[in-house]
């Protein structure tokens, strides 16, 4: 169960990116977040595991809040908490199963995490999840060799490699093609599915929302405009969301 | 609307631009003393054709030459009582010829010359009876070997006996040899040479970790509230005071074993086997996740022994070094240069090991210590927190005031405790007080910030001072020599890449560094999973890049004294020997442009 209650974000300058959100995402949920560019959906998945500071609310998850967990905790709490980027966010220089192993590093010990060692659990595990997302074969190869797709795919499994009980995905499809988009949501779906583990996604086209999701909430300019199943969203819906301008495509 | 300033102000605003600029020049030309009539003073002229044409014959080749001498008798002035002997040649070997054999100065005699060497140019003298040359002019032979010269007779005492007159031909007797100062050119450039690489690679090594202070974008994220800074600014003189002593005290208690060398290497043995051992138990003995007091206390003791054991184990490998480097340097003979190398690696670890020991100490208590602070401030209510500061915050201040004061004390000798303590500390202490009062007592203060803004400080600063300057102050240190270069060039190396590095580490994609601190990775590993993979190629070039400057530099700092070619080359400048300090112009152009075009395919291949 994660509750966020009043969360509040003012950037340095006065930028207002959240305005009092509050909803609540219950174990296993597949959780779809809309809304426009710039309406505050990365900052909201940011609040979360705190890689943003919220200014204010809270956020409660299975009844520790994060908001005032101390920096070690916050260490122990993010690597629950998997995520996946638009940009994939790989290290291009470094090698897949770097990649990979990277999502160990919350687990291991720091000292011989330094020296790029990992126990070969560890590295069995990461084939495994390469082989989950069908790119074992190129996980000796560097990072940036990889297509869009297959990048991703590493980021589902580096995300994977935490042992997540959470994954944030932000816009994890956003810079790839429909068809890998497709895929790369599958993947997600499965780990939803499969491994129940709750995913919140930020997502821009809504056929994803409708085909992925169990429910979405919307925002627009920090504010919480709608919260529940996709299928609510009618057109009226839609013109609160994305303003009175926008048309639907696809 | 955008109304166009009247046309006549305008010019009138460019002329003043045009005539202020040709003030500032004039000035300039005032300042800089330019003076267009001595460049065509004919004596200067003369004298740049001499240098000139000296730099253009680099002192790099000769020749073994025998003179031959070709002479005739001459009497200056004409015998009275004494017959004239006149020479008898054959037609095959070379002989002169003289219009007369004797006669008084200022005379115009005609001297012919036959079977020397074809088309050779050479000095005809007039030897006295002393010995001394005077010249008479220089001969041009024919295709044939000869020559005729009219030459005046030189004004000199009279002399009875005979004196001569002599053509000179030199002649080649070896292939080329190097000149004594090539040879010594070599030996500096090759010095130089290193100078560059160790002043390098010491920089480079201390730069790495000193930049990621110095990188904004890696410090600004350390914040922590005011109890956190206090107690660790408390524990890190604390920490460095411990580490002195226990590596202090470590060496005494040790000194004693590695008198033998057995013992020695019994400890170098154990030293690592103890060290696994303590480390295999208590990792395993520990799950990351939740953790007891106790065991969390077991685990800190583990730590301390290991260290206290990497402690004795270093100075085991030191004395072995020293002792092994002392006694093979003589029996290597040519590659004795090993033995000085492990011998002067010792003698470096005995001064590094307590100064890494008294830093490690530091850095581990005072981050003990800022970790107890955080989680006061993280878990007490306001008030104890409030409370903790007022008296945190007012020691932390005392000390450091106290410490800088000391430095103070030390620099300009004031000896006045109150002044250089008691005043320092009070003024801390009371800033620390207000602080306390002032700020929120849970609000994360920028320490990151800080620590970067000191750094940068202290870089800019260092770097700021050319390494000639420093070099003077290495060569009171550490006597004359390459030694001061090098050491003069490390630290400016070290300012100098620490900054470069510091802004590449800045400009790395901020994805990869979310993407891995998401993943809970501590700080530490986020810089090795995040940022070194990005920084790795353009540290290298800043590194050859660096080198190249370093080479470019030791050919210089030689003239205050820090070795290299510098000194060879200051020292021919000073004698006025001009075709000397060209071989070694030459050399530092070729050395200088070689490092280039290594640096450059090096950079190409890294990248």
């Amino acid at each position: 169960m994660l509750e966020i209650k009043n969360l509040t974000k003012v950037y340095e300058g006065g930028t207002q990116a959240l305005y009092d959100v509050s909803f609540t995402v219950k174990p296993g949920e597949f959780l779809a977040v809309i809304g426009l560019s710039g309406s505050g959906k990365s900052t909201l998945l940011r609040c979360i595991n705190r890689l943003i500071e919220p200014t204010d609310g809270q956020i409660i998850w299975n009844g520790q809040d994060i908001t005032a967990a101390s920096q070690d905790e916050m260490l122990r709490i993010r690597r629950k908490i998997g995520m996946i980027f638009q940009h994939f966010n790989l290290v291009s220089r470094s090698r897949v199963i770097t990649n990979v192993l990277a999502g160990r590093l919350g687990y291991v010990n720091p000292a011989m995490s330094l020296l790029n060692h990992f126990p070969k659990s560890d590295m069995d595990m990461a084939i495994n999840q390469l082989e989950r997302v069908s790119i074992a074969d190129q996980a000796y190869k560097r990072a940036d060799e990889l297509s869009g797709g297959q990048q991703q795919r590493v980021g589902i499994a580096r995300a994977m490699m935490q042992e997540p009980e959470i994954i944030l995905a932000d816009e994890p499809v956003a810079s790839l093609d429909p068809v890998l988009a497709h895929s790369i949501m599958q993947h997600l779906e499965t780990i939803n599915k499969e491994d129940g583990v709750m995913v919140l996604c930020s997502l821009h086209f809504l056929d994803l929302v409708h085909r992925y999701a169990d429910r979405a909430i919307a925002l627009n300019e920090g504010k919480l405009m709608f919260d529940g199943s996709p299928k609510d969203i009618d057109d009226a819906r839609f013109k609160e969301i994305y303003g009175k301008e926008a048309e639907r495509v696809g | 609307m955008n109304k166009k300033k009247p046309s006549l102000l305008r010019s009138l605003g460019t002329t003043l631009v045009v005539f202020l600029v040709i003030v500032i020049f004039a000035y300039g030309v005032q300042v800089t003393n330019v003076n267009f009539e001595t460049t065509r003073s004919e004596i200067r002229l003369t004298q740049l054709t001499r240098v000139l044409r000296a730099l253009a014959r680099p002192d790099i080749i000769e020749y073994d030459q025998v003179e031959t001498n070709i002479e005739i008798p001459f009497y200056l002035p004409c015998p009275e009582d004494q017959e004239i002997l006149i020479p008898e040649h054959t037609s095959e070997e070379a002989y002169l010829v003289s219009s007369a054999y004797c006669g008084s100065a200022g005379d115009i005699i005609h001297i012919e010359g036959y079977n020397l060497l074809p088309n050779y140019k050479g000095p005809v003298n007039f030897v006295t009876a002393s010995g001394i040359n005077k010249p008479l002019g220089d001969f041009l032979t024919d295709g044939e070997g000869y020559f005729q010269l009219d030459a005046e007779l030189p004004n000199r005492q009279p002399v009875e006996d005979a004196q001569h007159i002599r053509a000179t031909i030199k002649t080649r007797v070896s292939g080329p040899k190097l000149t004594a100062t090539a040879k010594s050119t070599w030996e500096k450039i090759i010095e130089t040479v290193f100078m560059a690489l160790l002043a390098t690679a010491i920089g480079t090594a201390v730069a790495i970790p000193v930049s990621f202070l110095a990188a904004r974008n890696l410090m600004e994220e350390n914040k922590s509230p005011l109890t956190s800074m206090a107690f660790s600014i408390i524990g890190w003189p604390l920490g460095i005071y411990l580490g002195l002593q226990t590596a202090h005290w470590i060496r005494i208690i040790i000194t004693p074993i590695t008198e033998n060398l057995l013992y020695t290497l019994g400890g170098l043995i154990l030293g690592p086997i103890l060290i696994y051992l303590v480390l295999r138990m208590t990792i395993s003995n520990s799950s990351t996740d939740q953790e007891t007091v106790l065991n969390k206390g077991f685990k800190i003791l583990a730590y301390i022994l290991t260290a206290v054991i990497a402690i004795a184990v270093f100075i085991f490998i030191e004395t072995l070094a020293r002792s092994v480097g002392n006694t093979i340097t003589e029996p290597l003979g040519m590659f004795g240069f090993l033995g000085n190398f492990l011998y002067q690696m010792g003698e470096a670890s005995s001064l590094i090991i307590p100064a890494i020991t008294a830093l490690g100490t530091g850095a581990v208590i005072g981050s003990i210590f800022g970790k107890i602070g955080q989680n006061i401030s993280d878990k007490a209510a306001a008030k104890i927190v409030k409370t903790v500061n007022l008296f945190g915050a007012p020691l932390a201040g005392a000390i450091l005031f106290a410490l800088v004061g000391a430095g103070i004390d030390w620099l300009y000798q004031i000896q006045n405790l109150s002044k250089t303590l008691f005043w320092p500390a009070g003024i801390g202490a009371a800033i620390g007080f207000v602080l306390a009062i002032i700020i929120a007592p849970k609000r994360a203060l920028p320490t990151g910030l800080v620590i970067y803004s000191i750094t940068r400080t202290i870089l800019n600063g260092t770097r700021s001072v050319e390494s000639l300057v420093m070099a003077i102050v290495f060569v009171i240190w550490v006597g004359i020599g390459p030694f001061a270069g090098s050491l003069a060039l490390a630290l400016h190396t070290l300012a100098a890449l620490a900054k470069l590095y510091s802004e590449q580490v800045e400009s790395i994609l901020p994805g990869p560094l979310e993407a891995v601190q998401a993943t809970g990775a501590n700080q530490l590993q986020t810089i090795v999973y995040a940022v070194v993979p990005q920084i790795v190629s353009p540290y290298i070039s800043f590194t050859m890049y660096r080198w190249d400057i370093n080479v470019r530099m030791s050919t210089i700092i030689g003239f205050v004294g820090g070795g290299g070619i510098g000194f060879l080359l200051q020292q021919n400048i000073n004698l006025l020997n001009y075709r000397g300090a060209s071989a070694q112009m030459l050399a530092i152009a070729l050395v200088v442009s070689l490092m280039d075009y290594i640096s450059s395919v090096v950079r190409e291949r890294m990248i």
